[in-house]
């Protein structure tokens, strides 16, 4: 037995696809499903747990592939450098999940740890490298 | 009622200055109205830290024995680039400047790891930064090569130098195609799926002064944590761009070219930063004393940021092409609400200028005037306004 957890983010033309369906039903995989964030508009976001034998983990990941779904590995660890961060407020848009948040006072950012699904969205989007991934 | 920047500066020396930032003159006119306001208040202190791709130092090595002649020849500060088109040793490197071996966006988006932003950040933190250069050899610097560590406390001269900061107001971004796009307004998500903005708004200096009344060349301001000088009107200055009412322009307008001491300033306020897929910039820190010299200067700094306008530009196309188009206006209080309604749809927002880190400059900066440590300048000249002429033009290709 094999064991993945990935994060799954699809453009919304495949939002109708029943992709968890077709990992259990064709691929033979256990599908565990830690968070989900999908709306008609937007960009679907996943994050799974696949586990089942190592060759049907490979062909479950192929078909996301060949679906151009973008698959990333399901971070560990977010971590939020408050040090480095300097409140700009470019990150706030991108998380899909309010884990950062502005207070429209003192146009402070706070990083809520427990809300944050670790998609990675807002990494590269900090110009001040305060906000760190561990796999 | 009026007052003269002597007068304030007398003031300073004996430690009684009034001075409030441009967020609490809002409140202090709201509630006492400008007449008093004025009597009161004598210096109002604007800032903003942001980032500003027209920056970078320039540094006098000292010579080496034998002597060597950088000038013509190639130089690298930690593997990037510095112009060397000057005498021997003088050297300058640009904030944007990447290693030759950087890949850029071969990979796309390019992740831009180390830059000129971060070797100014570096060099001012204090730390060596390893110069590599060569040169032609001539009877007077017969040298060749030079390889070297190099720290901000044994050069001669190293001075910030920036020839465009400060933009008063700027667009606010947004990406109407069906794909990401990396620009230097950040991450921008497809088909509007945020805007980006980047002005300190209400305590942006340029704001304050919207037609250059106090600002010129010779005022002595905050930058990078340290003193520096504005020494002329920054490149692409715009002044005869569309104004409000109020005289506040409601696109990018006037801009300033500033200069001031490295050695003073400090790596909490110039901070080298990447851009996925644009690049690398420097963010600077900056924070300019306006002088309560009438009711009329009291009156504009006390702009607040709804009326204070931005045109919402599609960073996809209308941008790149050139093309004069806006998606409608928003005022600063809207953009810093979280949220701005675009086309009739809700689009989050995001800021590459820190409004809390505007807010600390100016906060400091506001100490060090009431402790006598700050005084203002008469400017010697005065920048180009709106009767002017003077404009941003494109390039004519030929
Ligand atoms: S990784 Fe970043 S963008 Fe994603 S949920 Fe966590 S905080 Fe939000
Ligand atoms: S983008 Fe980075 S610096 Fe800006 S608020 Fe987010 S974490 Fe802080």
């Amino acid at each position: 037995m094999a064991k993945r957890r990935l994060v799954l983010t699809f453009p919304p033309k495949l939002v109708e696809e029943p992709i968890t369906y077709r990992l259990i039903k064709d691929y033979d995989l256990v599908v565990n499903i830690l968070r989900a964030k999908i709306s008609p508009e937007e960009e679907g976001r996943l994050m799974i747990e696949l586990s089942g034998e190592k060759s049907a983990l490979k062909r479950g990941v192929d078909y996301l592939n060949r679906l151009k779904v973008n698959i990333q590995p399901l971070a560990r660890d977010i971590r939020w450098l408050e040090e480095k961060c300097t409140h700009c407020t470019v990150c706030v848009s991108l998380c899909p999940t309010e884990a950062i948040v502005v207070d429209r006072n003192s146009m402070k950012i706070s990083f809520n740890k427990n809300k944050c699904i670790a998609c990675g969205a807002c990494i590269p989007a900090c110009p001040y490298k305060a906000i760190e991934i561990l796999f | 009622m009026s007052k003269t920047i002597a007068e304030i500066n007398e003031k300073i020396r004996k430690g009684k200055a009034v001075v409030v930032d441009a967020e609490e003159i809002i409140d202090l006119v709201e509630e006492k109205g400008v007449k008093k306001a004025t009597q009161e208040v004598d210096v109002v202190t604007t800032a903003t830290f942001g980032p500003m791709c027209s920056s970078g130092a320039y540094l006098n090595i000292g010579h080496s024995k034998p002597k060597i002649k950088l000038g013509g020849g190639r130089v690298y500060l930690n593997n990037i680039p510095a112009y060397a088109g000057f005498a021997a040793v003088d050297i300058y490197l640009g904030a944007t400047a990447l290693p030759e071996d950087d890949p850029r966006n071969e990979v796309f988006p390019g992740k831009f790891e180390y830059g000129g932003g971060h070797a100014i950040q570096d060099l001012v933190a204090g730390k060596d930064i390893k110069l590599v250069a060569s040169a032609y050899g001539t009877d007077c610097y017969p040298r060749k090569n030079l390889k070297t560590l190099i720290n901000l406390k044994d050069l001669n001269e190293a001075v910030l130098f920036n020839p465009r900061n400060a933009y008063q107001n700027y667009n606010v971004a947004v990406n109407l195609s069906d794909k990401t796009i990396y620009t230097y307004m950040g991450v921008l998500k497809a088909n509007m799926g945020n805007a980006n903005y980047c002005s300190a708004g209400q305590l942006s200096p340029l704001l304050n002064d919207p037609l250059y009344k106090t600002i010129g060349i010779g005022s002595r301001i905050f930058l990078g944590g340290g003193t520096g000088y504005v020494i002329w009107q920054g490149t692409q200055h715009n002044p005869t761009a569309q104004r409000k009412d109020n005289d506040v322009p409601s696109v990018p307008a006037g801009t300033l070219a500033v200069i001031g001491d490295l050695k003073e300033m400090s790596s909490e306020y110039l901070v080298g930063i990447t851009m996925p897929g644009y690049g690398v910039t420097l963010t600077v820190g900056i924070g300019i004393p306006i002088p309560i010299l009438n009711e009329e200067i009291c009156r504009y700094t006390a702009v607040k940021d709804e009326d204070i306008w931005a045109q919402i530009v599609d960073y996809s196309s209308s941008y790149p092409l050139g093309k004069k188009e806006s998606l409608g206006e928003v005022n600063y209080a809207q953009l810093k609400s979280g949220k701005i309604l675009v086309k009739n749809r809700d689009v989050l927002t995001g800021s590459l200028s820190s409004y809390s880190k505007a807010k600390e400059i100016a906060t400091i900066f506001k100490e060090w005037i009431e402790k006598g440590r700050f005084l203002l300048s008469e400017p010697v000249a005065y920048l180009p306004g709106p009767d002017t002429g003077y404009s941003f033009k494109p390039l004519k290709e030929r």
